[in-house]
């Protein structure tokens, strides 16, 4: 839509036009303050956890197991070398036979959200579905972070004023 | 031709005096907006824009994102 609006701004003889492609969504997820109703209040990407392990597609399962149990997680995101989202390791791909790589054991093309969404609507969406976790990823699918849905309902919690 | 840009350079353009245009509909610029950013609906934009923004200076424009 951007990109129609700066042709159109250059069609009616201005200049320097400039689109911010990545948008609104790109300036978000970095953490950059906005202004309107909703500034200040969390969003998706607020409080994806940013340190969730990563591994790569031919990764040992095994390995990879190993490495992210260590670190304290129970999920992993299989990206590629640009950090795209490939699949996602819940706890029970993690519990595989180890002799496979992370690219077979993974659930491939799992859901992904998008960072401005308000996580009031990120708790319904994964109560709905019992998603314990999900990836929050640009829209050309760069991981963000792994948003926890323990995480989602304590925020929510706490934006109701700890009401119950 | 437009010029694609990143965040950064977003910034830079911006502390220079550019101006900030978000082309989204009017809920969506209610709830989240760029510090500063005016409202011009893509819809809206037409030759009377011109009483909106100084043709002298930088326009950057966005939406959510190029999806």
């Amino acid at each position: 839509m951007s990109a129609r609006a700066a042709w159109r701004l250059e069609s009616l003889g201005f200049g320097q036009v400039y689109d911010y492609a990545a948008g609104k969504s790109d300036w978000m997820a970095a953490g950059l303050p906005t202004e309107g109703a909703a500034a200040g209040r969390p969003t998706a990407a607020t409080i994806a956890r940013r340190e969730v392990p990563t591994c790569h597609l031919e990764e040992s399962l095994r390995d990879v197991r190993e490495r992210v149990r260590a670190a304290g997680w129970d999920a992993c995101v299989v990206v590629n070398e640009k950090r795209i989202v490939m699949g996602l390791l819940r706890a029970d791909q993690l519990g595989r036979d180890g002799d496979v790589t992370a690219g077979s054991a993974m659930r491939p093309g799992p859901s992904t959200f998008r960072p401005h969404v308000a996580i009031e609507e990120m708790a319904k969406v994964m109560a709905t579905r019992d998603l314990p976790n999900v990836p929050v990823t640009t829209s050309a699918g760069e991981l963000i972070g792994l948003l926890v849905r323990e995480d989602v309902e304590r925020t929510v919690h706490e934006c109701q004023g700890g009401r119950s | 031709m437009p010029t694609e840009i990143g965040r950064a350079e977003v910034q830079q353009l911006v502390a220079g005096g550019a101006q900030l245009v978000e082309v989204l509909p009017k809920e969506e610029f209610d709830e989240h907006h760029l510090p500063g950013a005016i409202h011009i609906p893509l819809r809206t934009i037409d030759p009377g824009v011109r009483a909106s923004l100084a043709s002298g200076r930088p326009v950057v424009v966005y939406c959510w994102d190029s999806a």
